[in-house]
């Protein structure tokens, strides 16, 4: 069942569900940030609409910087603007953001502890029809192994509205990986947010947790109906929404293996290096329990329609589902 | 404009010299580091941080103060000797560059020394910032703060930094300067033999900046040079600034070899007398 008490979005098992993408909830977060506070400026790189800037470059047409197609040049503009008292945000599909411009961000931004805040479209294999080589499958790896950054993937529209709001005053280096589809809304205005802070958003209506998922980005939605399909097949599963990879929850995650024994990570990204091997890493240390990991196997996408590639590469609902079946089997062995 | 004093001109030739000697200490100390770039920028650094730069040396946060980004982090031996002539750094420390623990990290680190503008090494990425230190000075109406940049010319073959000589052309950054160390030597040899940068006047321009020449060992070319690039408000202003690498030492002047090492026992010797010569 829902966690109700996080006050989650009452349509989410419903056929007439809305949908919203998460670049949509950054352009209306940068917006509303933007407008309380101005040292909040923005950087495009030639993609102003399609990352949602225009909305702030629209307002505040002083704080808007056009840097064309450069991304390496805009995380060290980034760097310089942040060490003059502002509070930069970086907007670039993540393929270039932080792909393209992966060492300046490490250099000038993060050996410099800057609080510039990196904002990544267009992430994952649901990029769809661009094809591969704009599909990001590595900027959680790229990220997360960088000192003093943060990292967050928000699963719908309102928890990026609220991550890229949040992020502003947390005086460090942070990313924010965001889709470009539409994507239904998990959570409402009243849902919690914190960074830094794991939600369960799906846990058994008697008893405990025998497998726990988690998940980050919009994916979590997926895991959440694999969770009501396997609710009706008897197992019982908890659904964790990890939507700040970096730093770790280290103590909800914990909880989670040491209750449910049996992890399944979900990730519409690599395998090596994402928030699969996160939690893998943590745990084996920790608390070493089965994982099985759904994200993308060192493979790189293609074009295609949304729906296929997420079929094709593994990472829909059904493959979510065995992969609670295949770790329970596991555990069982264990 | 203020013409330098003939007395000024001695004083800072005598600075120039100190930082020469105290490169040469730090660097036969570590027996790590770069020689020839902090050898032939010395009175450029001398010149900006004694005469060009606004700054308060008691209050090295002053938030009104003239930025400098040194690009080209690896010639930082010539800014932590300018640092410890100010006094910003004790002589002894100079002593521990490149040793662990040290404040003086092999290529500029702020989390270790908090006065630098910002950590530098990896080549082509100081313009970037000094352009983003400049808008944000146009954002504030902060008109009276000179944002200096110093870049090795082998360091343009960079492609970023021309995405930032773009940008800089495009904001009118009047108050952004780039000083361009034009010693013709690069880690693999000659600039014009690796990649040919040409005449750099006539790129700069090309791109809308205003260009200077000078050399780079004449105070009062480059005191002139800076006097006018001040005066121009409505775009970005570059100095080429044609240096000797290993300046002051004749016979390692020139040679490409002295980019990236550090003197032995016979070699220190020989540059601390002839610097010792001069003044």
């Amino acid at each position: 069942m829902l966690n109700q008490s996080l006050k989650l979005n009452t349509k989410i098992f419903s056929n007439n569900i809305e949908n919203k993408s998460t670049r949509d909830g950054f352009g209306v977060g940068l917006l509303e940030i933007g407008t309380k506070n101005e040292k909040v400026v923005a950087l495009s790189a030639d993609l102003t609409e399609s990352t949602r800037t225009h909305l702030f470059k629209e307002k505040f047409p002083n704080r808007f910087i056009q840097v064309g197609i450069s991304e390496q040049n805009m995380a060290g503009v980034a760097s310089g603007l942040a060490s003059m008292g502002k509070i930069p945000y970086i907007t670039s599909f993540a393929i270039f953001n932080p792909g393209r411009n992966w060492e300046q961000i490490r250099t000038t931004i993060c050996y410099n502890n800057q609080p510039v805040k990196i904002i990544g479209t267009h992430s994952g294999i649901t990029v769809g029809e661009d094809g591969g080589s704009h599909q990001s499958l590595e900027d959680i790896a790229l990220t997360t192994s960088l000192p003093n950054m943060i990292v967050i993937s928000p699963c719908d529209n309102i928890e990026a509205r609220k991550a890229t709001i949040a992020c502003a005053n947390n005086n460090l280096p942070t990313y924010i990986r965001l889709d470009r589809n539409n994507t239904p809304f998990i959570t409402t205005e009243d849902t919690p947010f914190e960074i830094g802070k794991s939600q369960i958003l799906f846990y058994p209506e008697k008893g405990i947790a025998e497998i726990g998922i988690i998940a980050t980005g919009t994916i979590v939605y997926r895991a959440l109906i694999a969770a009501k399909n396997l609710e009706k097949e008897g197992i019982k599963v908890k659904v964790m929404n990890l939507s700040t990879i970096k730093p770790l929850d280290e103590e909800g995650v914990l909880s989670i293996a040491k209750e449910t024994k049996a992890i399944v990570t979900v990730e519409d990204h690599g395998e090596i290096g994402g928030m699969g091997s996160m939690i893998a890493s943590f745990l084996s240390k920790n608390y070493p329990v089965p994982i099985e990991f759904i994200a993308i196997k060192n493979k790189f996408g293609q074009s295609g329609k949304k729906d296929e590639l997420i079929e094709h590469y593994e990472i829909g609902i059904s493959h979510i589902e065995n992969a609670v079946k295949k770790v329970k089997k596991r555990k069982i062995l264990n | 404009m203020q013409n330098l004093s003939l007395e000024k001109i001695k004083e800072l030739k005598i600075k120039a010299n100190n930082i020469r000697k105290n490169i040469i200490e730090m660097l036969y100390k570590s027996q790590s580091g770069h020689t020839a770039g902090p050898l032939g920028m010395a009175d450029i650094f001398t010149y900006l941080y004694f005469v060009g730069m606004k700054y308060d040396k008691n209050n090295p946060k002053w938030e009104e103060r003239d930025r400098l980004v040194l690009s080209n982090g690896h010639i930082c031996p010539v800014l932590y000797a300018t640092f410890a002539e100010i006094g910003y750094l004790k002589k002894e420390e100079l002593w521990t560059l490149r040793k662990f623990g040290s404040k003086l990290q092999g290529h500029p680190h702020r989390e270790f020394l908090p006065i630098l503008e910002t950590s530098s090494g990896p080549l082509g990425e100081g313009l970037s910032q000094a352009v983003g230190m400049a808008i944000a000075t146009k954002i504030d109406n902060g008109v009276n703060k000179n944002i200096f940049c110093i870049v090795g010319d082998g360091e343009l073959n960079e492609g970023q930094n021309w995405e930032a000589i773009m940008l800089g052309a495009k904001e009118n950054l009047g108050n952004l300067t780039l000083i361009v160390d034009r010693n013709n030597i690069q880690l693999d040899g000659n600039t014009e033999d690796i990649m040919p940068l040409n005449n750099l006047r006539i790129k700069f321009g090309a791109f809308n900046w205003h260009t200077e020449e000078v050399d780079g060992h004449d105070f009062v070319a480059i005191h002139n040079a800076i006097e006018k690039v001040k005066e121009i408000k409505d775009k970005p202003s570059v100095i080429i600034a044609n240096t000797i690498p290993c300046k002051g030492v004749k016979e390692w002047e020139r040679d490409y070899r002295w980019h990236g090492k550090a003197p032995n026992k016979e070699e220190y010797e020989l540059a601390i007398n002839e610097l010792s010569k001069i003044c």
